[in-house]
């Protein structure tokens, strides 16, 4: 078990040896042929869990943040990162190890919580119970989501309903509720690629107010530019292991060798 | 505090700390107060956050119901429609290609009664097998007591009972079927069985949410209970000059669909006489809300961390 060093700032999140496992059903070697039968064999071989494929995810991982840190994760597609954020939200439980928290984290996104065929009025108070803020809470910010989403800016959009509006609109009405609220811990999976140049910039702007009420930000991007503007302490990811776990200068220098790539 | 961890072994990081200041991440987490994240809560505390999420589990079922028929042109004339066209098909059938009309008094008010409340339990056990499975993208993305996701969708059916309800006292108005003071029996027949219908829809939750391939099996087995639970036909009438062992007959009575549909038949319709209804109805009743009220949800919580998985 990994020694951890009891100084500075109280921490908020600790991953003690974190193993994640995915179990991905009907993808076993006889998926795709005889589908009913092999279906019939798969309730009757129950238990043995035959037919099931597991997907290694996150291997042995450790680390502990602290309080006022912003951190970033980064890593190749398929590396982990999404997945580690979400066994940090307690929404994905873990295969082994433990993984402690200070209150309960959660991820910046309500986007599964919305319906396209509602409108957008309708969706900001759908989103905001669904983050768990109550009825006057949403009452109070309904302004300020709908003001920082901009959906109003060419005609009176909110009354819509969101199948209509373009990508970029909903997705900027997304990202305005899931920042509504105030997080101890606050995970944010690629949120700052939304919407035209200048609502990237509010976004930024906003992330930056949530992670200073925020305790910790952590924040999964492929847009190095985003994480050295946001973060002090960057994680890599690669192939589900932790491989480097420092400041964000010296981590994604070393990311940007791995990658071939230049400045981000 | 840089260290690139994929270096082959590298000598032990040196013991820099003195040892009181080296805590393992348990005892860490111990000394400031840091909870295992995604734990499950005890039972009272599972049923306050529920209680908290209430406006959440009420919005959520009013948005799918509303959203249900916003693409089509008719828009929610569908709510009173489907059920509506539901029971033509069955009285064509079995009323008016079967006969079975000339058994039962008031055929229609008792057709459109069994299979208005029949859908509503058959509605939330289809709706509870989806509603973890179904829904993984809710699950995996927000935090929230999962049990709001088959309760929001039995709540779902429930109001659209109601409309059908509207709808079935204009029949039953037509057909010259009188109100009564009975009439209000059927709010706590319905209340009873929105207990009963989530109860079951929690259970099949767990089980669809481990094996989804139960979606595909249940509507055979929810058929194959419509038909022995009397919608189409009197049971009475059915099985009196059969020679059943009297145990069947009681299980056949006593079945809870069976029993919700003679309870509301008897609350609405007039000449559905008290002595048709199954001895000691209203007990059958509560005892299977409670059992599968009750059961269904400690049956849940008892998975509660594991949704979302695989």
């Amino acid at each position: 078990m990994a020694e951890t060093a009891d100084q500075g700032p109280a921490p908020t999140v600790i991953v003690d040896e974190v193993d994640i496992v995915y179990r991905v059903h009907g993808a076993g070697a006889t998926a795709g042929r005889g589908a009913a039968t092999a279906a019939l064999g798969r309730i009757l071989r129950r238990g043995q869990e035959r037919g099931v494929r597991t997907v290694h995810a996150v291997r042995n991982v450790s680390f502990t943040a602290r309080k006022g840190e912003a951190i970033g994760l980064i890593g190749t597609n398929g590396s982990g990162k999404s997945t580690l954020l979400k066994a940090v939200a307690g929404l994905l439980p873990v295969e082994r190890g433990r993984i402690f928290t200070d209150g309960q984290p959660s991820l910046l996104g309500v986007n599964a919580a919305l319906m396209n065929d509602l409108t957008g009025e309708r969706n900001v108070h759908l989103g905001g119970l669904a983050m768990g803020m109550s009825r006057e809470q949403i009452k109070q910010r309904y302004d300020d989501i709908v003001d920082f989403s901009g959906v109003n800016e060419k005609g009176d959009f909110i009354t819509l309903p969101m199948r209509t509006y373009s990508s970029g609109m909903a997705a900027r009405l997304r990202f305005s509720i899931g920042s509504a609220k105030d997080h101890d811990v606050l995970l944010i999976d690629e949120a700052l690629a939304t919407g035209d140049r200048s609502f990237q910039k509010r976004s930024e702007a906003r992330i930056r107010e949530l992670r200073e009420r925020a305790g910790t930000v952590f924040l999964v991007s492929h847009n190095n530019k985003s994480i050295r503007d946001t973060c002090d302490r960057v994680l890599w990811l690669e192939r589900g292991e932790l491989r480097m776990d420092g400041p964000t200068g010296e981590v994604l220098k070393e990311y940007e060798r791995f990658t071939g790539g230049g400045k981000g | 505090m840089s260290q690139v961890l994929d270096t082959p072994p590298h000598p032990a990081p040196p013991a820099a700390e003195p040892s009181p200041a080296e805590l393992s991440p348990a005892e860490l987490a111990a000394r400031h107060g840091l909870t295992v994240s995604g734990a499950r809560p005890s039972l009272p505390a599972y049923a306050g956050q529920l209680w908290r999420r209430r406006h959440f589990i009420t919005a959520f079922a009013t948005a799918k119901l509303t959203a249900q028929y916003s693409q089509a042109k008719l828009g929610q004339v569908w709510q009173v429609m489907t059920p509506l066209l539901n029971a033509a098909v069955y009285y064509f059938i079995f009323g008016v290609l079967m006969d079975t009309r000339r058994d039962v008094e008031d055929y229609v008010p008792f057709l459109v009664t069994g299979v208005f409340v029949f859908t509503f339990t058959q509605a939330s056990v289809m709706a509870g097998t989806r509603a973890i499975s179904g829904s993984l993208g809710l699950v995996r993305a927000l935090h929230f007591p999962r049990a709001s996701l088959p309760i929001s969708h039995c709540l779902q059916q429930l109001q659209q009972l109601l409309f059908s309800m509207a709808a079935l006292v204009v029949i039953l108005l037509c057909f010259g079927v009188p109100p009564t003071v009975y009439w209000l029996l059927a709010v706590p027949a319905l209340a009873l069985q929105f207990t009963f219908n989530t109860g079951l829809a929690l259970v099949m939750a767990r089980l669809g949410s481990r094996t989804p391939d139960i979606a595909q099996l249940m509507p055979f087995v929810l058929r194959t209970w419509m038909y022995a639970s009397g919608v189409m036909w009197s049971i009475d009438a059915v099985l009196a000059d059969r020679n059943l062992p009297h145990a069947l007959k009681v299980l056949l009575e006593c079945n809870p669909a069976a029993v919700y549909i003679d309870l509301m038949r008897f609350a609405l319709i007039d000449s559905y006489s008290h002595d048709r209804l199954p001895h000691l109805a209203w007990a059958w009743a509560a005892g299977w809300a409670l059992l599968a009220g009750a059961g269904g949800f400690i049956y849940f919580w008892k998975a509660e961390e594991t949704y979302g998985r695989g």
